[in-house]
């Protein structure tokens, strides 16, 4: 056997760079003198973290956010919040926060020196000019983020493919959204939360698979229990008794990875039970047959060894959703993290399809989003394939309308590019030699980091855009400091579909700049401005509106304006409608496939995103996860995300309130899994995978499958759990598959980092 | 100006999540900053995620009053317990271990106690308190009665206490289900009752593998 401690590389401290940048953690009495102040504005706008985007209230004091007040009024979250969303003013003039320029530098101690903005740029823009003209243009790649506002994520694509023209683009939804989003577009032909969360409270059955709605989207468990008030059943699929599951009427604790052969179990009982909606399925969809003779090979039996559920749960799951009139069914990274991430959704949405109820008040379908614009960021052409509009890079009609808009010829768009992960595989063969990121932190967020930092490290050149000095900007040739979300203002896309608008409190300090600034100075300082000469965010939005005329995702008909006035707009909202086709309302498209809804894919023949207006079944044959548990590596990991910390954790462990929390990653593991491995709780445990591994303290909770460990992503370095996790990709969606792989776990003494390093560090 | 009467404080502690919303927004108050004045716990993390909030009662006749002999604790007319008088609060930490519930905290630094006002400041000019304001899951939640009974058929508010002895009449509620006959919350008693429902700490995993699910962690017998 050989010994990963040996073979595997080990991420190096970096405590000198850290004592220079942080993490640090930021508390309130150590920011602020005097916060007893009256604040001199209240600035309405949204949490800068998750995919619900709570209205709140920022406090400003002196170009300072110095607290937050509920905002009552918005009609979602209706002032409530959660802990990230409350301390989130506190990374704002926090010590670590970038005021400069810096650039690699071997004779600091830090790594890095201070150099002028203007000087950066030159530097920036050099080496993109030379490595384009060197190794041709697809040389550079650029990743970009869903955190970004839609109008910077717009002007990612256009900068991307029409200033550098690279055909390596993409960005970190990569990790996030894209299974449910190609499932949804193979499904429905459409990619967006098919109803308002609203509609939750009506349901009778509300089915949540693989999220952890409780801690990764807070608020909707009010919706989930008042729905419950009310008497609906609550059912959660998951390995571990979240805090949603706690208080669910049926727990149903899958197996890792096998979510599809859950699903079609469950519409195996449904076919046999007669509890499917023929009508609908005859007049609305197509592939009934193919995804029930798929199902029949799932009997009762079968799909409780695959999945590890008793046969009487199952039997009573497809009953309650059988035979309830109204329901909604919610997902999230649980069943999409995986390499049948795209199947696994699919496969829930069979059970939706068969059931009948979609596109009606109460009848709901939906998946959680992760990123604060992780619906807007996957439409308007940041993605490897994608152009504005939702539409593709690869169809020549698409092109020609986006270099129409753009003035450019459709030939000089490039081709669709690669995945992010793929982006770093060519960064580690050498045939990527630049990077530009924002917004991405794959040094901590991709999967079997170690290999990450390698082709960082192999790069020519790297450029990093961000407000704090990321693990991954630790790599970073130059870094150029960007903004904070309170800093700029633009739109962004909610988890329902609903535009709504992000407005600056504060000005960008030091040398700080706007994000979009700084893409302007590098396409100017290469010389190739044209086309990104905005003057400011709604300039980009204007423009963004008519490049997303006539796609699938349609704003033409949002302004500013009309997001301001009614608590955001959803899309679809074309400009205009066809003759005979009745106006939206001023909300625009709350619910999607309502019966006798026009679109501009159907045009008419029917209420969904297909030529004849049918929603499409798709067969889910289950196939296993890429590394299955055996001899060597006996145990299932898991991971995921705790309430206090978001992402890769680069702005929540520099807020000291949410560090502690929830301080340092812990390794959850049931009590019959700790006896037998001789584990008390509180103990240092090492995991170890075929990638890496990883010392931390185990927590020892009976509300873990006892064949699966748990650890929270959100930490850097020696703490990472993406040291162990695996870079199998779903084929289609390309996402990784953080939720299974294989393990090992053993007593350990207490790791080196544990006397030098802060827990969030 | 005094708290609208008709607004009232409800704790539904089986719809709390554990996510410390309230102890973070709590610790924004500017007479407090950096510290929280809500206990929430788990009630034994090791088996189940089952936490617990509680604010300040604000007790009819406060034993935190009742006991402090700097007659420190005031009650405002309309029935908010206040945190201790700075001048008058002798640090004597009586308040600490008389009180039933567990709220007042000793805040040894500035030798005074502190507890939970209900947001003075925002409930006196008719806002929710900022722990009710933020509660993502309303465990906590503030409204008229009426709103409440509407929006929870299933549940009631209950605001009487009885800890051995000693019964205790509070300005906030617990939500206990209407199907039970209970109308005072016997604490002392509850401790030695089945819970209601499924047992929260029940390991629902024993039954599922059998003891197969460590068969390949296990050096095998003939290995």
């Amino acid at each position: 056997m050989n010994d990963p401690h040996s073979s595997t590389p080990t991420p190096p401290l970096d405590g000198a760079t850290i004592q220079a940048f942080g993490p640090h953690r930021a508390y309130e009495s150590e920011l602020r003198t005097d916060t007893g102040v009256k604040p001199d504005k209240y600035v309405k706008t949204h949490c800068c973290f998750c995919g619900q985007q709570c209205g709140v209230q920022l406090k400003v004091k002196d170009n300072t956010v110095v607290g937050i007040e509920p905002w009552y009024e918005f009609p979602f979250n209706h002032g409530m919040m959660c802990p990230k969303g409350i301390k989130r003013y506190l990374q704002q003039s926090h010590p670590d926060r970038l005021l400069h320029a810096y650039e690699k530098h071997a004779g600091s101690a830090s790594g890095f020196r201070q150099l002028p903005y203007e000087d950066a740029i030159r530097r920036v823009a050099e080496a993109i000019e030379r490595i384009q003209r060197e190794h041709g243009r697809d040389a550079m790649a650029v990743l970009s983020g869903a955190s970004l506002t839609t109008e910077k994520t717009y002007l990612m694509g256009k900068f991307a493919h029409m200033c550098l023209r690279t055909a390596n683009l993409d960005y970190n939804g990569r990790l996030c959204m894209v299974s449910a989003g190609a499932g949804n577009k193979k499904a429905f032909g459409i990619d967006r939360a098919a109803n308002p969360w609203s509609d939750i409270l009506g349901a009778e059955v509300v089915l949540i698979a693989g999220a952890n709605v409780a801690e990764c989207a807070p608020i909707t468990t009010n919706y989930v229990w008042q729905a419950r008030e009310r008497g609906a059943k609550v059912i959660v699929v998951d390995p571990r008794i979240t805090p949603i599951a706690r208080t669910c009427d049926l727990f149903l604790p899958v197996k890792p990875g096998r979510d599809t052969a859950l699903f079609n179990g469950i519409l195996q009982q449904m076919i046999e039970h007669d509890w499917v909606d023929h009508d609908f399925i005859d007049r609305h969809t197509v592939g009934f047959d193919a995804v029930a003779a798929e199902a029949k090979t799932w009997p009762l039996q079968r799909t409780a060894e695959v999945t590890g559920i008793a046969p009487k749960a199952i039997e009573q799951a497809a009953e309650w959703w059988g035979l309830a009139k109204t329901s909604f069914l919610m997902h999230a990274r649980g069943i999409e993290h995986h390499t049948s991430g795209v199947k696994n959704v699919l496969s829930t949405i069979n059970i939706v399809l068969a059931s009948g109820r979609l596109g009606r008040p109460n009848c709901g379908y939906a998946t959680i989003t992760g990123q604060a614009n992780g619906q807007g960021g996957r439409e308007h052409g940041q993605k490897c394939d994608q152009l504005p509009g939702g539409r593709d890079l690869g169809n020549p009609e698409h092109r020609a309308y986006i270099a129409g808009v753009w003035g450019m010829a459709a030939e000089e768009l490039p081709a669709p590019g690669v995945d992010a992960y793929e982006i770093m595989r060519k960064a580690h063969t050498g045939e990527i030699k630049g990077l530009l990121s924002i917004c991405f932190n794959p040094v901590v967020s991709l999967p079997d980091n170690n290999f990450v930092r390698e082709a960082l490290a192999k790069l020519d050149f790297f450029v990093a855009i961000d407000f704090f000095l990321s693990e991954t900007a630790r790599y970073a040739h130059v870094v150029l400091p960007g903004s904070l979300q309170e800093e700029d203002s633009g739109t962004v896309t909610q988890l329902e579909g609903r535009v709504i608008k992000i407005n600056q409190a504060v000005e960008c300090p030091g040398e700080a700049r706007k994000d979009w600034q700084i893409i302007q100075d590098i396409a100017k300082a290469l010389g190739r401005e044209q086309g990104l000469a905005f003057k400011d965010p709604e300039e980009m939005f204007e423009e963004l509106r008519v490049a997303s005329k006539g796609g699938v995702a349609d704003y033409s008909g949002i302004t500013y304006k009309r997001v301001e006035k009614n608590f955001g707009v959803f899309w679809p909202c074309p400009s205009e409608t066809p003759p005979g086709v009745p106006a939206l309302g001023p909300q625009g498209t709350l619910r999607l496939f309502e019966p006798g809804s026009w679109n501009p894919v159907a045009k008419g023949a029917g209420p969904f995103y297909f030529p004849d207006g049918k929603a499409h079944f798709n067969v889910t044959p289950y196939v296993g996860p890429a590394e299955d548990v055996d001899q060597s590596y006996p145990l299932i990991l898991t991971t995921g995300r705790v309430v206090s910390h978001f992402l890769s954790g680069n702005q929540t462990r520099r807020i000291g309130p949410l560090v502690d929390q929830y301080p340092e990653p812990l390794l959850e593991m049931h009590p019959r899994l700790a006896q037998e491995l001789g584990v008390a709780d509180g103990d240092w445990v090492c995991a170890e995978s075929r990638r890496g591994n990883c010392t931390l303290r185990a927590q020892v909770v009976q509300t873990i499958r006892p064949d699966t460990v748990f650890i929270p992503y959100h930490w850097g370095g020696r703490k990472s759990a993406n040291q162990l996790t695996i870079s199998a990709q779903d084929s289609l969606s390309k996402i990784p598959e953080y939720k299974v792989c294989a393990v090992r776990v053993s007593k350990a003494g207490a790791p080196e980092y544990a006397a030098q390093l802060e827990p969030q560090q | 100006m005094s708290a609208p009467q008709d607004l009232e404080f409800f704790i539904d502690a089986s719809r709390c999540i554990g996510c410390q919303a309230c102890v973070q927004a709590c610790s924004e108050c500017d007479t407090h900053r950096g510290q929280s004045m809500i206990q929430l716990d788990f009630m034994d993390r090791a088996r189940s995620t089952q936490t617990f909030p509680v604010v300040c009662m604000h007790c009819d006749s406060p034993t935190c009053a009742e006991v402090c002999p700097a007659d420190a604790i005031k009650r405002t007319d309309d029935g908010i317990v206040q945190t201790a008088r700075n001048p008058r609060c002798i640090a004597c930490n009586n308040c600490v271990l008389a009180c039933p519930f567990g709220v007042p905290k000793m805040n040894t630094k500035m030798n005074l106690m502190m507890k939970c006002d209900m947001c003075y400041d925002r409930t006196s000019v008719g806002l929710k308190p900022m722990c009710a304001s933020v509660c993502p899951s309303q465990a906590l939640a503030f409204g008229t009665r009426a709103e409440m009974l509407a929006l929870r058929p299933h549940a009631k508010p209950v605001n009487d206490f009885k800890f051995g002895a000693q019964s205790i009449r509070t300005k906030v509620n617990v939500m206990l289900p209407r199907s039970v006959p209970q109308e005072v919350v016997d604490v002392t008693q509850a401790m030695y009752e089945p819970s209601i429902g499924q047992d929260p700490f029940a390991d629902v995993f024993s039954d599922l593998f059998g003891g197969d699910v460590f068969r390949s962690i296990r050096p095998r017998a003939d290995a």
